[in-house]
């Protein structure tokens, strides 16, 4: 009854004005994106713009601080710790990816099942959901790297499985409300069978709140991959990672030589907020309702 | 009698993304004592705006721009927060519009009135429960006792909002608002509740202001009716003034679309869109016949039988009501004729054929699918919220037509201009359409494929009159232009009259009376029927008919 009468609606933007438009109304999402790309950016071109080759050591200019000439000093072995950290994205940002993007669509199947037929197979996900989540994650995941073997793609399915009860969860509570919606039934009525009503009208409403969890994974996905190269397993050195550079790092601090963990670290956490930031910006950017 | 509020120039603005929205604009008007006020308007029309800023309960981002409000010599726009804190529940008091969202649903329906209570210290911690007891009594609610310890969720809707009553009145208020209190109630219910706030009202020589967009329920329980149209008052005025002579266009537009004894589906328009009605052509043949329908469901304490083996049937182009409250299984019976569920017994014959044989999950891809469709009670929720418009309406052509994009972009342009949706509408998602053009859109997705029986489950519940006057008519030409047959279900008698050739009342799963329209409404056999008709808000009849 609040409603308030509308002036009459602009014509319907394109996609690409929505996306501008979000951008522009929130700051926040704009230098979010911005350190996005800023990430990508790296991860595409950073091997091929670094200064100094990532695994070249030079014992003579060991433990250096930070300089003109290196701009993140230099390791104990005399390796460029900026041309390590821009390295490194790369790896860590597909790690990450590859593992939510796993856990998305397992997840997605999943939770689609168990929230549009309910019954056994809802049960038995659900058990099996909470079966998973009592394990502490990072255990879970250290123990199916350690059995799996040491490998990149053991970390991602790892990441993936350790993430997945989030995204069965949400999309089975997304696609269970609106199970008898109006407008699934009228889907029905115009010839689309359970399996086109799930997935081409149900799914697609539940994207909104994913893209939340989804920029909230990756950031986690970065820290999981590389707290399990800290304590050595996934990822082998000299390989640059993120992870592996602060447990490396984290040796000399003692001793007063800081740069080595902490500028990994700091790309660490720029990562990681990066996707927390973005979050609320990409729910905007799929959410037709946002659109005007 | 002396003025007890008096509102001068209120002004009421929002901030909003597209800058600012006047909601209200400058209205003036007084509340006697003991007076009834009656606010009538659509949606949008600033009524609920007017009473939240008199409470000083708005929505973020709204403010009192300009304009006086006085109770009792208190000035409401400048009181200090902790002072409203006071004045609110004390002296005016406000009944919402769902009485479920209005009550805290994990705390007990007695402990929530002897908050309002204690909080106005009209009782202590040891005769709070005495006085909230006594507060349920006063809504009349049976066995007072018991139901202090009831959840919200234990109590029908019409129980809910005697609470909230009861909540509203426990602190003797000076002045009740009532904010569209029986939107969503059944008819009978809805004079329960009307009838008891009046009477309360009476009795404690209150003033009131009755917030509805039904005029003819406003009329029926107040003394003086405000029209509000864009927040502005258009017209005030007595009750049968209004009704008999409306002075101001729209209040004369909304009177005419107020549906009533002795009115024809084209004199709910404004004179200048009636046109002639078209008069559609009834069949000899049946297209569908219901026998001994039923259908059972497994509840929680045993087997809940929705529907008690129902027969019935429909001629080709005719029209035929389903009407019945809540509960009473009229939409599981439309959920099993358009098969989307199962029934557990009976047979539906749809053109010499029982379809009842074919499961609801396969029958989407049945031949006769095209055959049956249905528009939907809400059309915000019928919409698909990341479809426009086009694709909306394109689903039904491109799974069961089977056309091309040519074909299609035809065949959506046609439908639009055939339920009068502006082409230039196609391409909006719902949200950025009215609810009249939403309707128009569900209507024009379930004739697409140009079926045999349409089943119209309440269309137009959620929309203002002046819209489902507009509504009604839309389905009137169609059923005559493309020889349609409808089931429309509805708790509204006097809609259904309108529409409808043959009226099936259904109670409790049971049909308890059924017959050729006219017959039903002026002479119903049944005990229930009289009920039906005897709740509904009975309008002043027009003086000039034209």
């Amino acid at each position: 009854m609040t409603e308030i009468p509308l002036q009459p609606a602009a014509k319907t933007q394109g996609s690409l004005d929505h996306v501008f438009y979000v951008l522009k109304a929130n700051p926040v999402t704009l230098i979010a994106f911005a350190m996005f790309a800023l990430l990508i950016f790296s991860a595409v071109f950073g091997p091929a713009l670094v200064p100094y080759d990532p695994l070249a050591t030079n014992a003579s200019n060991a433990l250096q601080p930070p300089s003109a000439a290196h701009w993140f000093g230099t390791d104990n072995v005399g390796r460029d710790v900026f041309s390590r950290v821009i390295v490194a994205t790369r790896l860590d940002l597909s790690i990450s990816v590859a593992a939510v993007a796993l856990s998305f669509v397992v997840g997605s199947v999943l939770g689609c099942i168990a929230g549009y037929w309910g019954g056994w197979p809802d049960i038995i996900l659900n058990r099996f959901l909470d079966t998973i989540m009592a394990f502490p994650l990072f255990v879970l995941a250290m123990g199916i790297v350690a059995a799996l073997g040491n490998t990149i793609e053991n970390i991602i399915y790892a990441t993936a499985i350790i993430n997945m009860p989030f995204y069965a969860r949400l999309v089975r509570a997304e696609v269970n409300i609106r199970r008898d919606a109006g407008f699934a039934r009228a889907a029905k009525l115009a010839g689309n069978s359970d399996l086109r009503v799930l997935a081409f009208h149900i799914f697609p409403n539940a994207l909104p709140p994913m893209m939340v969890q989804v920029s909230l994974n990756l950031g986690w996905a970065i820290l999981n991959a590389a707290g399990l190269s800290f304590i050595g397993l996934g990822v082998s050195p000299p390989t640059a990672e993120w992870g592996i550079m602060v447990a490396e790092g984290a040796n000399f601090i003692v001793s007063g030589e800081w740069w080595l963990a902490v500028f990994p670290g700091l790309w660490l956490m720029i990562a990681v907020f990066t996707f927390n930031l973005l979050g609320d910006g990409l729910r905007d950017i799929v959410d037709p309702r946002k659109r005007t | 009698m002396s003025a007890m509020l008096s509102v001068k120039n209120l002004a009421v603005a929002f901030q909003t993304r597209r800058g600012q929205v006047d909601a209200v604009r400058g209205i003036s008007f007084e509340v006697s004592k003991g007076e009834i006020l009656g606010i009538v308007g659509e949606s949008g029309s600033g009524k609920s705006v007017t009473s939240y800023a008199l409470m000083r309960i708005l929505d973020a981002g709204g403010t009192i721009k300009a304009g006086e409000a006085t109770y009792s010599g208190i000035d409401l726009r400048r009181a200090a927060e902790r002072d409203m804190r006071d004045i609110r529940g004390r002296e005016i008091s406000m009944i919402f519009q769902n009485p479920r969202a209005a009550l805290n649903p994990i705390r007990k329906v007695g402990h929530q009135i002897e908050d309002v209570l204690r909080h106005h210290a009209r009782a202590t911690r040891y005769d709070a429960r005495a006085k909230a007891i006594a507060a349920l009594e006063a809504v009349k609610i049976n066995d007072a006792e018991a139901r202090y310890n009831a959840y919200p969720f234990e109590l029908s809707g019409g129980m809910c909002q005697r609470i909230v009553c009861a909540i509203a009145l426990a602190c003797d208020p000076r002045l009740l608002i009532a904010d569209e209190p029986t939107t969503g109630l059944d008819i009978t219910t809805q004079k329960a509740v009307m009838d008891l706030v009046r009477d309360l009202i009476r009795e404690r020589e209150m003033s009131s202001i009755l917030i509805t967009h039904d005029l003819g329920l406003a009329a029926q329980y107040c003394d003086r009716i405000l029209v509000m149209k864009d927040g502005e008052i258009v017209e005030q005025g007595d009750p049968v003034q209004i009704f008999t002579d409306p002075q101001h266009p729209y209040s004369r537009k909304l009177v005419d679309a107020t549906p009533r004894a002795g009115e024809t589906v084209r004199s709910l328009l404004p004179p200048e869109d009636r046109g002639s009605e078209p008069t559609p052509i009834v069949g000899d043949k049946t297209l569908l016949e219901v026998r001994n329908l039923t259908k059972t469901y497994a509840g929680k304490s045993g087997p809940v039988h929705a529907v008690k083996g129902i027969s019935f049937s429909i001629k080709q182009g005719q029209c035929v009501g389903l009407v019945g409250e809540s509960g009473c299984g009229k939409s599981t019976t439309s959920e099993i004729l358009v098969r989307l569920m199962d029934a557990t017994s009976g047979e539906v014959i749809f053109d010499g054929e029982d379809i009842a044989q074919v499961p609801a999950r396969g029958f989407a891809k049945d031949a006769r699918r095209a055959d049956i469709q249905m528009v939907f009670q809400d059309a915000t929720d019928s919409l698909n919220p990341r479809h426009t418009a086009r694709q909306t309406i394109s689903e039904p052509l491109r799974r069961l037509g089977r056309m091309r994009s040519a074909q299609v972009k035809a065949r959506i342009e046609e439908l639009a201009t055939l339920v009068g949706l502006p082409l230039s509408l196609l391409d909006r998602f719902p949200h950025q359409l009215s609810g009249g053009q939403k309707a128009r859109v569900g209507i024009a997705r379930a004739i697409a494929l140009d079926p045999k029986f349409l089943i119209l489950d309440e269309p137009t519940a959620a929309l203002d009159v002046s819209i489902q006057a507009v509504v009604l008519n839309l389905l009137v030409d169609l059923r005559a232009k493309l020889g349609l047959s409808y089931l429309f279900v509805s708790h509204d008698l006097h809609v259904v009259r309108l529409l409808c050739d043959h009226v099936i009342v259904m109670k409790d799963g049971e049909i308890v009376e059924q017959g050729a329209a006219q017959d039903v409404m002026s002479n119903p056999k049944s005990d229930y029927t009289k009920t039906l008709l005897a709740a509904a808000p009975k309008p002043p009849l027009r003086r000039v008919t034209n």
